[in-house]
This record gives structure tokens, C-alpha cells and sequence, in this order.
């Protein structure tokens, strides 16, 4: 974090935050202040286009999961499984039994690699005042190596899966190239215990963590499923009335341009903002999840409903529970499919998939032809759905505060902004924080 | 045969660590499908044919919590990446990472938000770094899509085999036979 202060006239002073760290990608936020009044915020995302939508024309429907999955290293999940769903959907197949929960599994590794790396190495050395998690490690070296391992687990789960922990090789459309034997899987059950036991305290830790008051009536969209706590699938709801199929995503989540922003903003049909990820699908899903993970938050002192950004720490600790449990059970019911994927033959129309990436509902819409030629593609990752919330929180959240010094407050604006653990690579690498006093 | 044990592993041998098991570890790291990217892999595949006894041969992605798994089940690590610093294609850099930090601006071209860089100073603040780390970054010139080095880059191969050779084989030794320790 680079930062410079410069005085215009006596009642005026710029405060620029050159690069906010631990976030992914490239972008800034402009802060401007006048007579002690707030009067602008922007999160600029200025990370160039990267044009996946356009040059997925043309090509093979097949292709699209490697493709996309490209998008982000952390989450290459979400664009694997989402890009599937939406070939899938057109072509009028329906993934089910022991493949459906080997995408659930290794879903759960994505989640449990991609919330340790936030609780423990970005979000966790804010609240305790460390630059960063190596800092950090200094001193509490046991506690960052149990993050550590947690970590380490997931990556388990997508490398047996997925063929390796980045970028994996062996999902597909239809399911995947090869399966793993039950013993293979059965290789990760002493782990995932362990992990457990560790998520649990984990979530006992960060419950003690001090919180700033802050509260937000927030519109939480998120995929909700009968049975299960959503992940893969699901129909889109929100506290404020919303519940479609995904094929409807398009007339109610209206994108729009903003010319600070090379990502497009996102707002509900005529309402202003939502907020997708861990608040959203806790808030809206709480009762979806195990009786162990309820328990767990409870003791953390929340609700069924979580409104503090800053909690969103406990509820992704909680999340990681929930995956290990959840891993667990899905490995104790495999059984190994005849076939290691489901026939899929194109045929011409549109398809829709959208699951819960770590940062919340990621939207895949392909339009093909006969051949299976793609002609259109739409994308849509969290972190561009959360960039309003993210002003709209800092709007409230600094008038409150503009009595802190500069430094106080460029600390306090970019640990809310992590709240949403930002990865403005997908999005559209470090964070511009800019802050303007007159 | 006369053997003459290379400076830099005189402290392991000091420390009484016989070879036997694999205490040697070569990571490679990149992306063989980013042209220049791949060459840390290109390298080790390269020192895999040199067949160093009790030597473990990686090629890993560059996350961060894998590298720091390997870091602790060996006392001597070789690590090959491809770097961007602005300076000439092909130019070999080495760090001695058990001494001293690695210039993160030479390595944080990860999309990972744990890599190499952060990897080992996580390490080093947890005490769970190797006796010996020593990085080499070989400056890239295209890291697009596609296959196969640049020609700049090609050349860089040989020159860090044959330096990584010298850090441990015998000296006057015909074939690379590893006096590692």
C-alpha cells in the first residue's frame, strides 16, 4: 500500500492509497470529501477487458468450460460447472447421481480452498492490525498453519478430482473424463475430519475478532435449492421478493456501464443494488444448513440472518465447515457411475447455468447452433454484481468515521472493501484507494 | 575419484545429512502452454534426464500452500520460474532464498493470490524453510498462448542446467554424480 497526502487549501486534503493489497486484480477507489461531507465514491475497476465472451464465438460448445474456467485461477469451478450447466440445459440433458455429487464435491474443495485463503491470509490480519498474513504469522504461527492445512485439503479435493489444484484438467461437459475409485476418495475421509475439527474452531476464532458496528439492509440474491444448501444449482431468490429459474436472470439482474469501471454494475429490476456471496446465501439459506454448521454460528453469535459485511468472515468460517462436513458425506454415499459423463449431443438454442462461486452466484448464458457452434456468450462474475454494494456500503460506512485520521480510514475503507474478497480479474490486480479531502 | 563438494552445500554436509532418500528436490513452475511461462518446467524435465541420484523431480502449478508442502520434506530445494523484470530475454537471475527474500516484483505474475514469493516468506516466518532454497528466474520475453520457447529464451535451458551441475557435481567428476550430502 503506497500513500500520499497533499494539502490544497487549508480545508481541503487528498489522500491517495496508490495500491491496496489482497485483493485480486487491478482496480481503485476514489474517495472524495468536502467541508467534512462526503460527496463521491467510486471503485474503479480499470482491469482491461479480457473479451472471453467475444472470442467464445465460434468456437466448439465443448470448449467453453476450459475456456472460461481461464477466467480466474482461484474459483475455475464456478466456470467450469456453470459453462457445463448452460451446454447441458440446451441440450436438454440433466446431470444427475454419483457425477452430479463428484461436481458438488470438488465444489466443496473450491470453497474450502478459495474461504481459508480469505479468512487466513487477506481478511483475518486486518482485524488483528498486521500488514499482511506473513506478518501475522509471526505471531500466531499455529493458527496460520492450521489455515494452512485447511487449505491444503481443498486443494486435495480438487487435484483427486480435478487432476491438479489450479486449473483443472478433468471436468467436461456432461461430467468428466475419469472418475475416482471409492477408495481413492475414501483416501481423504482422515483430512476431512480433521478439517471438521479445525473449521469449528476456526469459526470460534474469528467470532472473537472485533467488529465494527455496521449494518445494512441489504437485497441478498442467491441460488436456493430444496434439499440441499445451494451450491450447484438452484432457483435465484432474494429477501425483497425474487424467486426465478436462472433462464429469467437476464430480465431481472440489469447490467449496467459506468464509465469508471471497465466491469458492468448490476442491479435488481427497478431496485438499486444487491449483494451475492457468503451473506446472501447464509441469509437466505440458513436453514439448509447442518445442524453442526447452525450450531457453530449460533455460537458465534449470529442470527439466521447476517447484516454486518464485516461478519462475513464468521459466515465464510461457517461455509467451510458446512464443505467439509458436506465432502464428507458425499464421499461416505459414492458409488462409482457406469460412465464416467453423460452423452451430451448439441442441438440449436440457448442454455442457462449459474452456481455459487466462493463469491457468490456466477452466470453463464450460451446461445449454439445445431452444431454446436457457439454464437453468443454472457458472463457474469460476483465480484461485478457486488462492485455498487461495495460503494453503497463505503457511502454509509465513512461519514460515520471521517473523524479517524487518514491512515485509520484508508485501513478501515480497504478492509471493507475485502469483506467481499474482490477478484476484479474475473471481474472484467492491486486496488487503487484514493481519497480526496476538501 | 576425487571429489570436491561445491560451497554452497558445505553447511548440509557439515550438518551430517547423507544422501540415500531424496533430499534433493528440483521444482519446476509454469505453463508450458504460455511459451516462455513453461521454461522453470522445460528446465527440470532437462535435469530429470541428467539422472541425479536421490533427487526429486516437480513440476507444480505455483501454488503457494503446495510449494510450502514440499519445502518441508526436503532440506535442499531448486526452484526454476520464469520471471518479468524488465531485464534482457533469456538472462538468468539466482537467489538464495534460505538467506534472503526474493524480489517479489520478479515473481508475483501469478494469478494465484499465494505464490512463490509469499510462499516463502510464509515459510521463513513459520521456520519451515528448506536449509537451502535457491531460486533461479529465467527473464521471458513471450508468455501468450501457444507452445515452445522463445528463441531468446531457448538457450537459457542449457546454461542453467550446466550452472546447477556445478552447484553440486563433483568438479572433476566425468558424469554428474552427485556428491549432495
Amino acid at each position: 500500500m503506497k500513500s500520499k497526502t497533499t494539502k490544497k487549501k487549508p480545508q481541503t486534503k487528498t489522500i491517495k492509497v496508490n495500491y491496496l493489497a489482497r485483493v485480486e486484480g487491478e482496480g481503485g477507489l476514489y474517495v472524495k470529501v468536502k467541508d467534512n461531507r462526503l460527496k463521491d465514491v467510486k471503485l474503479k475497476i480499470f482491469e482491461p477487458p479480457r473479451f472471453f465472451e467475444a472470442f467464445l464465438r465460434g468456437r466448439d460448445f465443448r470448449e467453453a468450460p476450459d475456456i472460461t474456467a481461464r477466467i480466474c485461477g482461484i474459483c475455475p469451478i464456478a466456470y467450469l460447472l456453470g459453462a457445463s450447466h448452460a451446454m447441458e440445459d440446451v441440450c436438454g440433458v440433466k446431470v444427475t447421481g454419483a457425477i452430479r455429487d463428484l461436481r458438488r464435491l470438488i465444489y466443496c474443495g473450491e470453497w474450502i480452498e478459495s474461504h481459508v485463503l480469505h479468512i487466513y491470509m487477506l481478511h483475518a490480519p486486518d482485524f488483528l492490525g498486521y500488514p499482511d498474513a506473513i506478518q501475522m504469522a509471526k505471531k500466531y504461527p499455529e493458527i496460520v498453519q492450521r489455515g494452512l492445512k485447511m487449505k491444503k485439503i481443498g486443494n486435495d479435493i480438487m487435484t483427486l478430482l480435478g487432476g491438479r489444484e489450479i486449473h483443472p484438467i478433468n471436468l467436461r461437459v456432461g461430467g468428466f473424463y475419469k472418475v475416482p475409485t471409492r477408495r481413492e476418495l475414501e483416501s481423504l475421509i482422515e483430512n476431512l475430519k480433521w478439517g471438521v475439527e479445525a473449521a469449528l474452531a476456526t469459526v470460534q476464532w474469528v467470532a472473537a475478532l472485533p467488529f465494527p458496528k455496521f449494518e445494512q439492509d441489504y437485497e441478498f440474491v442467491a441460488l436456493r435449492h430444496p434439499e440441499e444448501y445451494a451450491i450447484t444449482e438452484g432457483r435465484l431468490v432474494s429477501n425483497k421478493g425474487l424467486d426465478i429459474p436462472i433462464s429469467q436472470y437476464d430480465r431481472h439482474l440489469i447490467e449496467e456501464q459506468v464509465p469508471h469501471s471497465t466491469a458492468l454494475h448490476t442491479r435488481v429490476n427497478g431496485r438499486t443494488s444487491c449483494l451475492v456471496g457468503p451473506l446472501a446465501r447464509y441469509s437466505l439459506n440458513f436453514d439448509k444448513l447442518s445442524p453442526l454448521a447452525q450450531e457453530a454460528a449460533r455460537g458465534a453469535g449470529l442470527g439466521p440472518v447476517c447484516r454486518n459485511p464485516f461478519q462475513s468472515i464468521i459466515v465464510r468460517s461457517v461455509e467451510t465447515l458446512y464443505a467439509f462436513e458436506e465432502a464428507l458425506r458425499l464421499i461416505e454415499k459414492y458409488e462409482p457411475p457406469e460412465k464416467p459423463a453423460f452423452e451430451v449431443q448439441p442441438r440449436a438454442g440457448t442454455g442457462y447455468g449459474c452456481t455459487e462461486a466462493p463469491r457468490g452466484i456466477c452466470y453463464h448464458r450460451y446461445r449454439i447452433d445445431d452444431h454446436g457452434t457457439i454464437h453468443d456468450a454472457k458472463i457474469v462474475s460476483p465480484t461485478a454484481v457486488n462492485q455498487k454494494t461495495i460503494e453503497s456500503d463505503l457511502w454509509h460506512y465513512i461519514p460515520p468515521n471521517l473523524k479517524l485520521s487518514d491512515e485509520k480510514l484508508q485501513w478501515q475503507c480497504e478492509q471493507a472493501i475485502r469483506n467481499y474478497d474482490p477478484c476484479i480479474s474475473c471481474s472484467t490486480h492491486f486496488l487503487k484507494l484514493e481519497v480526496e479531502r476538501e | 575419484m576425487k571429489t570436491e563438494r561445491h560451497s554452497t552445500f558445505s553447511p548440509l554436509v557439515k550438518r551430517g545429512l547423507k544422501g540415500g532418500s531424496a533430499t534433493l528436490a528440483f521444482i519446476g513452475i509454469g505453463n508450458r502452454y504460455r511459451r516462455d511461462d513453461g521454461v522453470g518446467v522445460e528446465i527440470v524435465r532437462r535435469l530429470k534426464a541428467e539422472n541425479i541420484p536421490d533427487t526429486t523431480i516437480i513440476e507444480a502449478s505455483g501454488e503457494g500452500v503446495a510449494l510450502m508442502e514440499i519445502f518441508k520434506k526436503y532440506p535442499a530445494v531448486f526452484i526454476f520460474d520464469a520471471v518479468s523484470s524488465g531485464a534482457r530475454p533469456g538472462e538468468i537471475f539466482r537467489f538464495e532464498a534460505h538467506r534472503q527474500p526474493i524480489p517479489a516484483q520478479f515473481f508475483n505474475y501469478s494469478t494465484h493470490a499465494f505464490s512463490l514469493a509469499e510462499a516463502i516468506e510464509m515459510a521463513r516466518a513459520l521456520k519451515q524453510l528448506p536449509a537451502f532454497l535457491i531460486v533461479y528466474g529465467i527473464e521471458g520475453k513471450d508468455f501468450g498462448a501457444g507452445e515452445g520457447l522463445s528463441k531468446e529464451v531457448k538457450p537459457a535451458v542449457s546454461k542453467v542446467v550446466q550452472r546447477v551441475r556445478q552447484e553440486f557435481v563433483l568438479k572433476s567428476g566425468n558424469s554428474p554424480s552427485r556428491s549432495l550430502p
